[in-house]
C-alpha cells in the first residue's frame, strides 16, 4: 500500500513545491503505515535521488517514453492512473500548482474518484477513510473534511506546507515505468514553452512591494518602483488596480492573481481584502502601510505604519539610501 | 460559434469572511452575491468571440432560485440565453455538479466551447471543467489566459512556473480560463434592461452524494492577530528602516 505524489526537478533540482507535496504526504502515510513514493516525467537519469531520499522517499518512478515529449495532461494523467493501479496506490498526491491540479483532475475523472484540492493536512481513520483539512476561499477559510474512496486523489495547498525534511532519511531506489497511453490522449499537449519576462518574478520574490487602490493612480506607482529597485523586489499590485487598469494582471496579487511567498511583503495603500490576502498566505513577515487603522490588512499585518503614502513612501526611500551610504 | 459558460453564485466577500454558528456555512448575512472574476471573464471571452465570429453565448449555473440574479448580470454583460440548473439549498459537490452540466449540454448543445473560470471563488475544487470534458469525450486545457479561435480549432497559452505553455486544440473543446485574459466591460443600460426582461430555462437536475464530504468549515487561527504599529506617517520610517534591516531585506 503506497502514498504516491507526483513531484517536479529540473537542472536546480526538485521544485520546492514537491518538497511540500512530499511533507504532506509523509503525515498521511505516518498515520497509516503506508509506503512512500514519487512519480515524476521524464528519464530515470534526472531523478534527483539524493534529494528525494532527503525527503523519505524509499521509491522513485521516472515515467519516460518517446511519444511523452513536453507537457499532455490526460496522457501524464493516464500515466499515473497506470503506476497507481500497479503498486497499488490507495492515495495519489499532487501540488496545488494549476499543472498538479490539472492532473489530478483528469485523474479523478479517469479513475472515477473524487479528489479533494487543497489540503493542508490528511490522516487514515479507523473506517480506512481519509480525515482532511482543506483550504476554502483559497485559504480564508478551513474545511475539515472525510474522503471515502478506493484511492484519495489530493492536491495540497502548497503555500500552506512547510517543505520540512524527513526525520527518518531513505535511500531512493529508481525505477524506470513505460506508460501505456490509449488512443487520443495525446490530442492535447503544449507544443511550445517559452520562456518569457526577465528580472524578479512576483511568485519567488524574496521581498514583494504591493500597491492598492490607496497608490491612487497609475502615476503613484513610480515611487514604488524606486522604493522595489532598492530592496531588489518585485512589485504586486490589488485587483483594485488591476481592474481599473492601472497595472497588468501579470502584476496582480491575489485570489485569481499570483500566490506570493517572499520573506517580507510591504503592502501599500492596501486594504485587506479577501481576495487579495489569499494570494500572501505564503509571506513570512507583512508589513503594511495605510491611512486607515482600522483596515482589515491592520489585522493581518504583523507590522504597521498608520500613514500617507504619499509622505512615507519618499521618506522610507530617502531612509533606506542613507542606510545604504553607511554600510 | 455556440458557446457555453458556466458560472457559480457565490458570497461576496469584502475584507472578512464568517461562518454560521452551526459551522456550515459561509454567513452571508450581511453580503451580496457575484461570481468569480475567473467566470466574469470566461463571459467576456465568448461575448467577444460571437462578436466577432458571430453565434450565441449561453450562461449556465447551477444553485438556488437567487442564482437568476447571477445569470441576469451574465446577460447584461451580453450573453444571450440562460439556463439554471435549480438545486434546493444542498450543497452539490463538483461530481454531481458536472455530470449535471454535461447533461445540460449534451440536451441544449451542441456547443463549439464550453468556457469556465479555472476554479469556483468558494470551494475551489478545481475539477468540473475536466470532469465535463470527460463526460463529453471533449479535449480540454485550464488556466488559460489567452485564446485565439479560428476555424475549427483554438489555441490556447497559460503561464507555468515563469513560461508560457502554448496548447492547439480541435473544437469543440472544454476551455477553463483565469482573470487577466481580458478585461471584462461594465454593463451597458440598454444590456440591463435585457437582462432583466430575459426569460430564463431553468430545470432541475438529480443530486447525487459523493465520497468527498464536508464536516465544517472555520477560520484560521491566524486571522486573529493585531499588527504592531511602528508609528504614525514619517516618524515612524526610522523604526521601519531599523525593522527592514533586521529582516536581512536591506542590502
Amino acid at each position: 500500500m503506497t502514498v504516491l505524489c507526483v513531484v517536479e526537478a529540473d537542472e536546480g533540482g526538485l521544485a520546492d513545491s514537491s518538497r511540500r507535496v512530499l511533507a504532506f504526504a509523509r503525515g498521511l502515510a505516518g498515520s497509516s503505515g503506508e509506503n512512500l513514493a514519487a512519480a515524476l516525467f521524464g528519464p530515470a537519469a534526472g531523478v534527483p535521488a539524493g534529494e528525494l531520499g532527503e525527503c523519505g522517499v524509499p521509491d522513485g518512478y521516472a515515467i519516460d517514453s518517446a511519444e511523452l515529449t513536453g507537457y499532455a495532461p490526460l496522457a501524464w494523467a493516464r500515466a499515473l492512473s497506470g503506476l497507481a493501479a500497479s503498486l497499488p496506490a490507495t492515495a495519489v498526491v499532487a501540488a496545488g500548482t494549476d499543472r498538479g491540479s490539472e492532473l489530478m483532475a483528469h485523474l479523478a475523472a479517469i479513475t472515477g474518484q473524487p479528489m479533494a484540492a487543497n489540503c493542508v493536512s490528511a490522516a487514515r481513520d479507523e473506517a480506512g477513510g481519509c480525515r482532511l483539512v482543506r483550504h476554502r476561499w483559497a485559504g480564508s477559510l478551513l474545511e475539515d473534511a472525510t474522503l471515502d474512496a478506493p484511492v484519495a486523489v489530493l492536491t495540497v495547498a502548497v503555500d500552506a506546507v512547510a517543505p520540512t525534511p524527513a526525520g527518518a532519511p531513505a535511500v531512493t531506489a529508481v525505477h524506470a515505468v513505460e506508460p501505456e497511453l490509449e488512443p487520443g490522449d495525446l490530442r492535447v499537449r503544449a507544443t511550445e514553452s517559452a520562456t518569457r519576462g526577465t528580472g524578479i518574478s512576483l511568485a519567488t520574490a524574496r521581498v514583494v512591494v504591493g500597491g492598492g487602490r490607496g497608490v491612487g493612480g497609475p502615476e503613484g506607482f513610480a515611487p514604488l518602483e524606486e522604493l522595489a529597485g532598492l530592496l531588489g523586489a518585485a512589485v504586486g499590485v490589488s485587483r483594485v488596480v488591476t481592474s481599473q487598469g492601472w497595472r497588468p494582471h501579470t502584476q496582480q496579487v491575489g485570489q485569481t492573481g499570483t500566490r506570493i511567498t517572499p520573506e517580507l511583503y510591504l503592502a501599500c495603500g492596501i486594504s485587506g481584502a479577501i481576495q487579495h490576502m489569499a494570494g500572501c498566505l505564503g509571506a513570512k513577515h507583512i508589513v503594511a502601510i495605510n491611512t486607515d487603522a482600522g483596515a482589515p490588512i491592520i489585522s493581518r499585518a504583523e507590522y504597521a505604519v498608520i500613514g500617507d503614502l504619499s509622505e512615507v513612501i519618499p521618506a522610507l526611500i530617502a531612509g533606506i539610501r542613507q542606510h545604504n551610504d553607511k554600510s | 460559434m455556440d458557446i457555453l459558460v458556466c458560472v457559480k453564485r457565490v458570497p461576496m466577500v469584502g475584507g472578512r469572511i464568517a461562518v454560521t454558528p452551526d459551522g456550515q456555512d459561509v454567513d452571508t448575512r450581511m453580503s451580496g452575491f457575484t461570481v468569480s472574476p475567473h467566470e466574469e471573464c470566461a463571459v467576456e471571452e465568448a461575448v467577444q468571440l460571437t462578436q466577432r465570429l458571430g453565434g450565441t453565448v449561453t450562461v449556465l449555473t447551477l444553485g438556488p432560485p437567487e442564482a437568476a440574479d447571477q445569470l441576469r448580470d451574465m446577460l447584461a454583460l451580453g450573453a444571450s440565453h440562460a439556463r439554471l440548473l435549480e438545486t434546493d439549498g444542498r450543497e452539490w459537490g463538483p461530481m454531481a455538479t458536472a455530470d449535471a452540466i454535461a447533461d445540460a449540454a449534451r440536451r441544449d448543445g451542441p456547443y463549439d466551447l464550453l468556457l469556465f473560470g479555472n476554479e469556483a471563488a468558494d470551494t475551489g475544487d478545481y475539477q468540473v471543467p475536466v470532469r465535463v470534458a470527460h463526460a463529453l469525450g471533449l479535449p480540454c486545457v485550464t488556466g488559460i489566459k489567452h485564446l485565439e479561435v479560428d476555424g475549427g480549432g483554438a489555441r490556447a497559452r497559460r503561464e507555468y512556473r515563469g513560461n508560457e505553455e502554448v496548447f492547439d486544440i480541435p473544437l469543440p473543446a472544454v476551455v477553463s480560463v483565469k482573470e487577466g485574459i481580458n478585461l471584462p466591460r461594465y454593463p451597458s443600460l440598454p444590456g440591463r434592461l435585457r437582462a432583466k426582461r430575459a426569460a430564463i430555462d431553468t430545470g432541475h437536475p438529480p443530486w447525487h452524494g459523493e465520497g468527498l464530504r464536508k464536516d465544517g468549515l472555520r477560520v484560521p487561527a491566524q486571522e486573529q492577530r493585531q499588527a504592531q504599529l511602528l508609528g504614525s506617517g514619517v516618524e515612524a520610517v526610522p523604526a521601519l528602516v531599523a525593522l527592514l534591516d533586521e529582516l536581512g531585506v536591506l542590502r
